[in-house]
């Protein structure tokens, strides 16, 4: 009763019931009412997993999950450190991997942004045709290239036949096959760089480069030194947000080499490495430690990044 | 903008050029899923052919594609629906107070690689007997859409100016009054970009549900993965259950073009 009567006079005209105690409760401490279900939620997905991988590094378990492990310490970091037939080869194709395809992605992607930056006819289906592979599901796009790619019936060995170019074994081949996992991933997620930094592109106010154009400024000067900077912060977005899933892949590598990244290993990334490690051959002591290395490596590579961001 | 005829000229074809790139491998996936096997092999048949939905036929009827559609449909729904449901709120709250630290842990879960939370959750889920069930594919599925919803709403959040809910607290409304009735109705464009993102990428993961599936629950990516795993590859059904995982999607982008966009763009111009 007495919560009533301290209640400003025109809630009750308004209609408005009287706030139960619990609820003035949440009200008050509704900053960690709304965001603590989620972050619950996360927590308990990654802190445990975390602390339980960090904990299998340091064991020799093997089999099953269940079976018996001994405390090896740092026994398994020292034999992945050491292993030249298949970590450092994966580091080394991840390395590459991410380097390349993020290097054409940008500048395909920056290209295709200018392109398509002042409107036009048609604008709207030429960006729903960009969206496309971008979209697409990653498996689906493997086997399509698959085929495509195919040595034998392939669209992509019949377009060389037209230019007089010999046949490749693209995905076949034991050095062509990485290459041609390249190709997949910038055709499926240049349109990604590019929407990005359209968006950035689109956000920019004309003065600047008009103003440079009024200087007798060239193209290239007036994109390098007066568009390139401005639009500084959304490239190192698309380049974080790129980057973490290009030194993720997965998907398109797995469904077009398979287990191991093909017989010679020739597309395994860290990735494919750890996954093979822990569910092809359950080898889940060492798996954890390339996966706490992984991790360290991407958590590096996006400190460096962010870093040079904020500059 | 003054530009030249030759840049215009240019910029038609390299535009043309871009489209063909980007949509012929689609094209191509299509049009081999409505082949005979014998034609894809074919080069005399490589644009005019007998079209033939036998592919389909295989795939959805014998292959029992029409149980791993729905499977994919139902995790999507629901982990998007559960994400929502836990992310917006978080989101307000995180974008409202500032929480940066906070989101910084929900964006975690985007940084970290599956595989390496895999392994204790098969262990996990398997003494909870939950592996090969719904539970354990939506709650892996919702930690990829979770970080993307919140992502996203946060900016959203950012955007949407405070005065409306101040000016419903004034009237009355206590806070979380106000972002139920006042601020919430103004979030649908949000809600739908980051709803739309959330269905997407939970419809293409393929890691989580390669792992925790059952042969009953498998969801359409490991379908179609498994659909190669013997002798000879079935090039037309192939193709054919390629399409019918990627058709959907394509539709979604095609009536929702604008909040794929801008839910594929979000944080670009925030730096």
């Amino acid at each position: 009763m007495n919560e009533q009567v301290t209640r400003p006079a025109d809630r009750t005209t308004l209609g408005i019931k009287p706030t139960p105690g619990w609820a003035r409760w949440v009200n008050e401490h509704r900053k960690w009412v709304l965001a603590a279900p989620a972050m619950i939620f996360v927590a308990a997905l990654i802190v445990f997993p975390l602390v339980w991988t960090m904990y299998l590094s340091l064991t020799d378990a093997e089999g099953s999950v269940r079976a018996d492990k001994e405390f090896i310490g740092l026994g398994n970091y020292l034999k992945v450190l050491s292993d030249t037939e298949r970590f450092w080869p994966a580091v080394g194709r991840t390395a590459l991997f991410t380097v390349v395809v993020l290097t054409f992605e940008m500048i395909f992607g920056m290209v295709i942004a200018l392109l398509l930056r002042r409107s036009f006819k048609g604008e709207r289906l030429v960006r729903l045709a960009i969206l496309m592979p971008l979209v697409a599901t990653p498996v689906a796009v493997g086997m399509m290239w698959r085929l495509i790619f195919d040595p034998n019936i392939g669209l992509a060995n019949a377009a060389l036949a037209l230019v007089k170019i010999p046949p490749q074994p693209w995905l076949a081949g034991q050095y062509t096959a990485l290459p041609t996992t390249m190709l997949i991933d910038i055709w499926q997620w240049t349109p990604m760089v590019a929407l990005i930094l359209l968006a950035g592109l689109t956000s920019l106010s004309d003065e600047p480069d008009e103003a440079a154009q009024i200087d007798g400024a060239s193209t290239w000067q007036r994109f390098w030194h007066v568009t390139l900077p401005l639009l500084m912060p959304t490239v190192i977005v698309a380049l974080l947000l790129r980057g973490i899933d290009a030194l993720k892949t997965f998907d398109i590598l797995y469904a077009t080499k398979g287990k191991g990244g093909g017989s010679y290993h020739e597309v395994e990334t860290l990735n494919v490495y750890a996954y093979g490690l822990s569910f092809d051959y359950n080898e889940y002591g060492v798996s954890s430690t390339v996966l706490i290395l992984f991790f360290l490596i991407i958590i590096g590579c996006m400190w460096a990044l962010a870093g040079r961001g904020k500059k | 903008m003054r530009t030249s005829p030759a840049y215009r000229v240019f910029r038609v074809v390299a535009i043309v050029l871009i489209v063909v790139a980007m949509l012929l491998p689609i094209i191509w996936m299509v049009m081999s899923s409505f082949k005979t096997n014998i034609d894809i092999f074919d080069t005399a048949k490589t644009i005019f052919f007998a079209p033939t939905l036998a592919n389909y036929t295989t795939v959805l009827a014998q292959a029992n594609y029409l149980k791993f559609v729905w499977n994919s449909f139902l995790v999507a729904f629901a982990a998007t629906a559960l994400s929502l449901l836990l992310g917006v709120p978080a989101a307000y709250s995180m974008s409202r107070f500032s929480m940066n630290k906070s989101a910084l842990v929900v964006l975690m879960a985007r940084v970290i690689p599956g595989v390496s939370l895999l392994v204790p959750w098969y262990y996990v889920f398997s003494n909870l007997r939950m592996v090969g069930g719904y539970g354990v594919l939506i709650l892996s599925h919702m930690f990829v859409s979770l970080p993307l919803i919140v992502y996203i709403m946060m900016g959203f959040f950012d955007g949407l100016p405070t005065e409306l809910e101040e000016s419903g607290e004034v009237d009355g409304l206590t806070p979380l009054g106000a972002f139920w009735h006042l601020t919430l109705p103004l979030s649908t464009p949000g809600v739908a970009t980051a709803g739309v993102l959330s269905f997407i990428f939970s419809w293409n993961n393929f890691m989580f549900a390669l792992v925790l599936a059952g042969a009953n629950t498998k969801t359409l990516p490991v379908a179609i993965f498994d659909f190669v795993g013997y002798a000879s590859i079935d090039w037309g059904g192939l193709m054919a259950a390629s399409s019918v995982v990627t058709l959907p999607i394509m539709v979604i982008a095609l009536f929702a073009q604008k909040y794929v966009v801008s839910g594929l763009t979000a944080g670009a111009t925030k730096g």
